[in-house]
């Protein structure tokens, strides 16, 4: 039997995706039991398992490392990795957005200082709206940027809005909703066609339960 | 899998077929590739002047190439190429030599043109592997079906994208939002897919009747002349095949084999881009990416040569001359040496001294 290839994103989402998969029939308990393994698989199910950094699932899937994985948005829309997206988990959901210090007021009369992780977002976001940027790519603690005077906004994934709060930031605009996507190989689907279909219908069919 | 021997083998394949071998040369003007940049795959292009000032560039593709240098005569122009073109990787942002090779049909074509075209994309992923899928969609019956729905670009860009990404949760989203009443029209066309027969079932299921019908005839036909042949059992609609509608225009197809994570083969019909080049004929053609096989070549013999002869004397080279000679006679590969070098892998090694040849 082939085995279908799937990336796990490491950590609780992961866990999470892992549990919807069992559910679509495509379980393996030995990812259950406590290891530092990274690759577990069950032949009887035809299914292997690994745990990969989240922002690493979509590398893995584009180049066939694995068949299928689950990536956020954030990662399809910064990446563009060339791949299929099968279907929208509804979990992990969260937002992209444009923060600032409370009562900011953009001045358009100067290029516009944007920190983030996510330059490719923010560049096609930003010139959709006509408006100059000067980027400033940072790796981690972007809501520190526009309190050093660093940047004058940030553009980043807010979840639940509390970390922005707590540094005195605050929503100026949603650029995209986010959510856990299934992904999966463009040649990886031609030959576990059957598998990944029987995937997505198992996934489906539990998010329309939880609708 | 070896990759000279694939090269012959496609070569004498489309020349079975009629398709001349086409040569061109390494350089283009600039100027060429700055007017149609849409159309290559990256616009980074290896540039530089020549002796007289002109700007070349190293060929970034080689249809481009072929539809500037021939023109319009009667009847289909059948030829095949095997070039190096030279692109920017996506991975690695670096500049790559790249093997393809493929063929073109030019003129006034018909639906046998098309599907020979076809057969020999599938032909040509045989050879490469058993186990191939090559994915067929038409534009021009995609862009039939979106006339109807809405005339907006940047609405067809998105519907689009989500058929290249089997994009179904986000292509329901925007029709929900923009055109509800092709939600369902559209929802069915993106899970269209399968063996020939089937999908173009349902294909007449949704399309049938609309504004599309000629197209869909045409796909009929086309796929009508694929039946019985060997390739036949490969062949797959799957709608979420793209290309940019300024060039292509009609049928398009990618295709894939095991073991390789991105499309090995890529082809359509463009004749949008002819008309770029004032010229009525229409065309059809495809290339096969051999860069992009080195999954599936061989990989590392086991060893480098079957038999080392080392000589360290002038005056012994006689004898080694003779076990040279009887060994390759025997289909042998053999390397004659002064002294043993390190690296190479052999199965034998041989010592030459005075007249005697021994092992060692």
């Amino acid at each position: 039997m082939t085995m279908l290839n799937v990336a796990l994103p490491k950590g609780r989402l992961g866990e999470k995706v892992y549990g919807m998969f069992e559910q679509a029939g495509f379980e393996c308990p030995s990812i259950r039991e406590n290891s530092r393994k990274l690759i577990f698989e069950n032949p009887e199910k035809g299914v292997r398992y690994f745990w990969v950094k989240p922002s690493d699932v979509a590398i893995y899937v584009e180049r066939g490392a694995a068949d299928v994985g689950v990536a956020g948005k954030d990662i399809l829309l910064e990446y563009a990795p060339d791949v299929y997206e099968l279907s929208d988990l509804d979990i992990g959901k969260c937002r992209m957005a444009v923060a600032a210090p409370a009562g900011f007021q953009d001045d358009i009369r100067k290029t516009l200082r944007v920190a983030t992780k996510f330059t490719n977002i923010a560049r096609t976001y930003y010139a959709g709206i006509g408006r100059d940027i000067d980027i400033i790519h940072l790796n981690g603690s972007i809501e520190l940027a526009p309190i050093l005077g660093l940047s004058d906004v940030i553009v980043d994934i807010v979840e639940t809005g509390t970390t922005l709060k707590e540094n005195k930031l605050e929503v100026v605009r949603t650029i995209v909703p986010i959510s856990a996507r299934l992904i999966a190989n463009r040649s990886g689907y031609k030959f576990n066609q059957a598998a990944i279909e029987r995937l997505v219908a198992g996934l489906t069919a539990q998010k329309e339960e939880n609708a | 899998m070896n990759a000279n021997r694939l090269v012959k083998t496609l070569g004498d394949l489309y020349a079975a077929y009629g398709y001349q071998p086409y040569r061109m040369s390494k350089f283009e003007e600039y100027d060429l590739y700055a007017r149609n940049k849409d159309f290559l795959l990256s616009d980074q292009i290896i540039t530089f002047t020549d002796t007289n000032g002109k700007l070349l560039a190293l060929k970034p593709d080689v249809t481009l190439s072929i539809i500037k240098n021939t023109e319009d005569l009667p009847g289909v122009q059948k030829l095949s190429y095997h070039e190096n073109v030279y692109r920017v990787s996506g991975h690695t942002g670096a500049f790559r030599e790249q093997p393809q090779t493929g063929l073109e049909c030019i003129g006034e074509l018909g639906p046998y043109d098309i599907a020979e075209v076809l057969l020999l994309a599938g032909r040509s992923l045989k050879a490469i592997s058993e186990e191939a899928v090559l994915d067929i969609s038409d534009l021009g019956l995609l862009s039939k079906v979106l006339d109807a729905v809405t005339a907006e670009k940047a609405d067809r860009r998105e519907v689009l994208r989500c058929f290249y990404e089997k994009n179904r949760h986000e292509l329901s989203a925007l029709c929900r939002e923009r055109f509800p009443a092709a939600e369902e029209t559209l929802d069915r066309l993106i899970q269209c897919q399968g063996a020939p027969r089937e999908a173009l079932e349902q294909l007449r299921d949704i399309l049938g009747g609309t504004s599309a019908e000629s197209e869909l005839r045409s796909l009929e036909k086309v796929m009508s002349l694929l039946e019985g042949t060997d390739v036949y059992r490969m062949l797959r609609l799957d709608l979420s095949v793209s290309g940019d509608s300024k060039y292509y225009n009609g049928i398009v197809f990618k295709g894939y084999v095991k073991g390789v994570p991105n499309s090995v083969l890529t082809g359509g019909r463009y004749d949008n881009l002819l008309r770029r080049f004032h010229r009525a004929s229409g065309a059809v053609g495809f290339a096969v990416y051999l860069d992009m096989l080195e999954p599936l070549y061989d990989g590392l013999p086991e060893t480098d040569v079957d038999d080392l002869i080392v000589c360290p004397e002038e005056a012994d080279l006689p004898a080694a001359i003779r076990l040279r000679d009887r060994l390759i006679g025997e289909g042998k590969r053999v390397s004659v040496q002064r002294l043993a070098p390190g690296k190479l892998r052999c199965k034998n090694r041989w010592l030459c001294k005075g007249n005697e040849v021994t092992p060692f």
